[in-house]
C-alpha cells in the first residue's frame, strides 16, 4: 500500500477530508448531514493517513489518545443538554444564540455543541479502533 | 412494494440464521451482520415505504408541503445501523484475538472458560 | 428556528409549562454517570486519580437517585420529555416506584463495586479503562430503569452491553477470551430479537412511547391477536436471553467466572436485572394481555430455571461457576412471579429482584475474598477460612443463607411471597419449585461453607484436624476496600430481613404502579387519560 504516489498524496487527501467532515457537520441542524456522518469521514481521512504514513505519526498528529477524544465528545454532549434547566425547560430542549460577527449572523446552539461532541466521539471510537487493527497488520 | 422488500427481509434472515448455526466463529459473526441488516430493514418496512419524498421541511416552511417519508424509522435505522456496526466492530476484534490466543475460530474447541473434562466436585471430606 | 418571524404556536408540539428544577432528578442517573464516565475516560492514564474519581461519581449516583426516589414517593410518577416535546413524539423518561426502587440498589452495588475495585483491579485494568467502563455500564443500568420509551429501553441495553464487554475484556486473558466471545454473541443476538420486536411493535402501533403503547394495547378489539402474539413471544425469548433463564442461560456460566471478580459481581448482580425488570416492565405494563395467555409457558420456563441453576450449582467446583448458576435459580424465582402476574407475585419478584442484586454482588465478593485468603476458587483446594476470619465465615453464612431464601434475611420475605402467590393462583407446581429449588440452593451453598471454611484445610485433611494454611497465598487483603463494600451489602441483605416493611411498601407500589398503570398513563398524558 505504501507507493510513492499515495504516500505523497495522503496527507493532502486526510486534510481535505477531515476539512469536508467539518463541513458535513456544520451543514447538518437543517440539511444533510451532521455529527456521525462527519466523524465518519473524520475518521476515515485518519485511517487512510494510518495506512499511508504509519500509526505512530497519525497518533502523534491528533496528539490526543482516541478514546481521550471520544471522552471529551461525550462530555461535550452531556453538557450540550444542561443550557436549559435555567429557563425551566426539559433537558436537552435546544437554546439558540445569535452572534454577529463581521456582519454575518452566525446561529451559536445546543444542537450544535451536542452534534460537535457525537463528531468527536465517532472520531475517537472509530479512528482508535482503525488503528488498532492497522497497527496489528503491521506486526 | 411492501411485499417485495418483506420477502427481501425474509432471505436475509434465512441467511443470518444458517450462518449463525455454523461452527465457524467468522461464520457466526457474518451471520449476525447480516441478522442486524435484516432487522434494520424490518423496521424500515414497518414504517411504510415512501418512494422519493425525503422528509426535509423547506427553509421558509414549518411543515412539510406534501405528505413525506415518514422520518421516525430513519432516525431508529440509523441508530441501530450505528450501534450494530460498533459492535461488529468490536465483535470482529474480540474474534481476531481469540483467533490469536486460543488459536482456532471453532467454537466447539473454545473450552478454556469451562474445560471438557471438569472433576467432579468434592463428594465428602 | 432562530431568526425567523412566522410565528408558530409551539404548545402543539412542545411542553411550554415549566418543569420543576426537582424534576431535573429524572435525568440526574444517566447525566451523572456519563459526565463521570466521559472525565474518567479523558484521565485513563492516571491510575492513582480514577479510583477517587470513580467512587465520588458513584457516591453522586446514589445520592441522586435517592433524592429521586424521595421525590417520586412524594409527588407519584414523574415525566420528562427530552427536548420539552409533547409525548408520545420525544423521548420520554418515566420514573415510578418500581424503576427507581431498582436504579437506587443498583447504584449502592455500583458504588460498593467502585469501592471494591479500588482494591482489586491493578493499574493495568484502571488504564483499560475500570471506572469509566462501570460508570458507563450505570448510565445504562439506570437509564433502562427510568426510561419510558421502548426504543430508548433498547438503546440503554446497547450501552450497557457495550461497557460490559469492555469490563469482561478488562485483563486480556485467554480465558477471558473465551468468555467474551460467548457472551457478546449471544447477548447481540439477543438485543436483535428486542429490536425485532420493537420494529414489529412500532409496525403495529405507530408509537414507541410505553404508555401510548400501552393505551393503544388496551384499546384492541382482540389483545392476543396473532401478530401481537408474535410480538410478545420475541419479547420473551430476548429478556429470558438477557436473564439467563432456561434454556437460553449457557452463555452465563460460561462467561461470568472469567473475569475480575469485582466486574463478575457487578455483572451478576445487575445485568440479568434488567432483563427481568425488562419482562416485567413489557410483559405486566405494556402487554398484560399476552402475559395471561403466554402464563403457563412463562411458568414452565421459571420451573426449568429454578431447577437447571439449583441442580447446576450442585455440579460445580469452581466458586465463581457455582454462583452463576445460583444466580440462575434466583432469575427463575423472579419468572415465577411474571408467570403468576398478581400485583402480590409481581411485588415478589420486585423484591426478590432488590434481594438478588445485593447478595449476588455481595456473594461474588466474598467469592473474591476467598481468593484472596486460600489463593484459589476450587472447593478442592480451600479449605480452612474459618480460622483465618471467623467474622468472614459468618458473613459468608448470612449470605448463604439469604440467597437460599431461608429466615432472618432478606431472601426470605420475597420467597414466602412468591410461593404464596403461586399457590393461591393455583400452580402448585411452581411454588413447589421454588422450594425445591431453594432447598438444593441450601445444600450447594452450605456446601461451599463446610468445604471452604469449616473443613480444616484442602481436600484430604481429616476430620477435627487443622492444617496451617500457607499465609502469603493470594493477593494481601487491602483493608477498609475490601471490607466495607461486603459490609454494607450484608447489613442490607440482615435488614431487609429484619425489617421487610419498608421495601414491601416499595415493592408492592411498583407492582400495583403496573399492574393499574393509571398514575403512570397520567403522569405521562397529563390529567386526559
Amino acid at each position: 500500500m505504501r507507493t510513492i504516489i499515495f504516500r505523497t498524496i495522503a496527507p493532502y487527501l486526510s486534510a481535505l477530508m477531515v476539512l469536508f467532515s467539518i463541513f458535513v457537520l456544520l451543514r447538518g441542524h437543517n440539511e444533510p448531514g451532521g455529527g456521525f456522518i462527519g466523524g465518519l469521514i473524520a475518521a476515515s481521512a485518519l485511517a487512510i493517513f494510518g495506512i499511508a504514513c504509519g500509526v505512530a505519526s497519525v497518533r502523534r498528529a491528533i496528539v490526543f489518545h482516541p478514546m481521550g477524544v471520544s471522552g471529551f465528545g461525550l462530555f461535550l454532549s452531556a453538557l450540550a443538554g444542561l443550557p436549559s434547566i435555567f429557563k425551566a425547560q426539559a433537558f436537552m430542549t435546544s437554546q439558540w444564540l445569535e452572534v454577529h460577527v463581521f456582519g454575518v449572523e452566525v446561529a451559536l446552539s445546543t444542537p450544535l455543541f451536542f452534534d460537535i461532541g457525537v463528531y468527536l466521539v465517532v472520531v475517537g471510537a472509530i479512528g482508535s479502533i482503525a488503528l488498532a487493527l492497522e497497527e496489528r497488520e503491521a506486526d | 412494494m411492501e411485499s417485495g422488500v418483506v420477502i427481501l427481509i425474509g432471505m436475509f434472515f434465512t441467511v443470518a440464521v444458517y450462518l449463525m448455526l455454523s461452527k465457524q466463529l467468522v461464520r457466526i459473526l457474518l451471520g449476525i451482520a447480516i441478522l442486524g441488516n435484516a432487522v434494520n430493514l424490518l423496521i424500515f418496512t414497518n414504517g411504510r415505504l415512501t418512494r422519493e419524498v425525503p422528509p426535509l421541511i423547506p427553509d421558509h416552511l414549518y411543515a412539510p408541503e406534501t405528505a413525506t417519508a415518514n422520518p421516525l424509522p430513519q432516525a431508529l435505522v440509523l441508530t441501530a445501523i450505528v450501534i450494530s456496526f460498533s459492535f461488529f466492530a468490536f465483535l470482529l476484534v474480540l474474534a481476531f484475538r481469540a483467533y490469536q490466543e486460543l488459536g482456532t475460530d471453532e467454537v466447539d474447541e473454545m473450552r478454556i472458560a469451562e474445560p471438557e473434562h471438569d472433576q467432579t466436585p468434592p463428594q465428602g471430606y | 428556528m432562530a431568526g425567523s418571524s412566522v410565528s408558530v404556536d409551539l404548545s402543539q408540539a412542545m411542553n411550554t409549562a415549566p418543569i420543576a428544577l426537582g424534576d431535573w432528578l429524572v435525568v440526574a442517573p444517566s447525566l451523572i454517570t456519563i459526565l463521570g464516565g466521559a472525565l474518567c475516560l479523558m484521565l485513563r492514564k492516571n491510575t492513582d486519580l480514577q479510583p477517587k474519581l470513580g467512587i465520588g461519581f458513584l457516591g453522586l449516583l446514589v445520592v441522586a437517585n435517592l433524592a429521586l426516589l424521595i421525590r417520586v414517593l412524594d409527588h407519584g410518577v414523574i415525566t420528562m420529555v427530552m427536548g420539552s416535546w409533547l409525548p408520545p413524539f420525544g423521548i420520554a423518561f418515566t420514573v415510578d416506584t418500581l424503576g427507581i426502587t431498582l436504579s437506587l440498589i443498583g447504584s449502592i452495588v455500583a458504588f460498593c463495586a467502585g469501592v471494591f475495585g479500588a482494591a482489586t483491579v491493578d493499574s493495568t485494568g484502571r488504564r483499560y479503562g475500570f471506572y469509566p467502563f462501570l460508570l458507563l455500564l450505570m448510565t445504562g443500568v439506570c437509564g433502562a430503569f427510568l426510561t419510558g420509551d421502548i426504543f430508548n429501553l433498547y438503546v440503554w441495553f446497547e450501552v450497557l452491553l457495550i461497557s460490559s464487554y469492555g469490563l469482561l475484556v478488562l485483563g486480556n486473558d485467554r480465558i477471558q477470551l473465551d468468555g467474551a466471545v460467548k457472551y457478546g454473541v449471544l447477548n447481540l443476538i439477543g438485543t436483535n430479537l428486542f429490536l425485532i420486536a420493537t420494529g414489529m411493535l412500532y409496525g403495529i402501533f405507530g408509537t414507541l412511547n410505553m404508555a401510548d403503547l400501552a393505551l393503544k394495547v388496551a384499546a384492541l378489539e382482540n389483545p392476543a391477536s396473532g401478530t401481537l402474539a408474535t410480538v410478545a413471544a420475541l419479547y420473551f425469548l430476548a429478556f429470558a436471553m438477557k436473564a439467563a433463564a432456561f434454556p437460553v442461560n449457557f452463555w452465563l456460566p460460561a462467561s461470568y467466572h472469567t473475569p475480575n471478580v469485582v466486574v463478575s459481581a457487578v455483572f451478576a448482580g445487575l445485568l440479568t436485572k434488567v432483563g427481568v425488570y425488562a419482562l416485567i416492565r413489557i410483559f405486566v405494563l405494556i402487554l398484560p394481555a399476552s402475559r395471561g395467555y403466554m402464563a403457563d409457558v412463562i411458568a414452565l420456563v421459571a420451573i426449568a430455571t429454578l431447577l437447571t441453576g439449583a441442580i447446576g450449582a450442585l455440579a460445580q467446583s469452581e466458586v465463581r461457576r457455582l454462583l452463576g448458576y445460583v444466580v440462575i435459580a434466583g432469575i427463575g424465582s423472579m419468572l415465577a412471579g411474571v408467570a403468576v402476574g398478581s400485583t402480590l407475585a409481581i411485588s415478589g419478584a420486585i423484591f426478590y429482584a432488590v434481594h438478588s442484586i445485593i447478595v449476588m454482588t455481595a456473594l461474588y465478593m466474598a467469592a473474591g475474598i476467598m481468593n484472596m485468603m486460600g489463593g484459589s476458587y476450587d472447593l478442592r483446594q480451600l479449605g480452612g477460612l474459618y480460622q483465618k476470619s471467623a467474622a468472614f465465615a459468618a458473613v459468608f453464612l448470612v449470605l448463604g443463607f439469604a440467597v437460599s431464601g431461608l429466615p432472618p434475611f432478606s431472601g426470605f420475605w420475597p420467597k414466602v411471597i412468591l410461593v404464596d402467590a403461586a399457590f393461591s393462583d393455583g400452580r402448585t407446581w411452581l411454588g413447589a419449585a421454588i422450594l425445591v429449588s431453594g432447598f438444593l440452593t441450601t445444600l450447594a451453598m452450605g456446601r461451599v461453607w463446610i468445604f471452604a471454611f469449616w473443613r480444616g484445610g484442602p481436600e484430604g485433611t481429616t476430620d477435627g484436624e487443622t492444617v496451617a494454611i500457607s499465609g502469603e497465598t493470594g493477593t494481601q487483603l487491602s483493608g477498609a476496600a475490601v471490607w466495607l463494600p461486603l459490609g454494607i451489602l450484608t447489613a442490607l441483605v440482615v435488614y431487609f430481613g429484619l425489617q421487610p416493611e419498608w421495601m414491601l411498601e416499595l415493592s408492592t407500589q411498583g407492582a400495583s404502579g403496573i399492574v393499574e398503570p393509571l398514575g403512570y398513563l397520567r403522569s405521562v398524558f397529563g390529567g386526559q387519560v
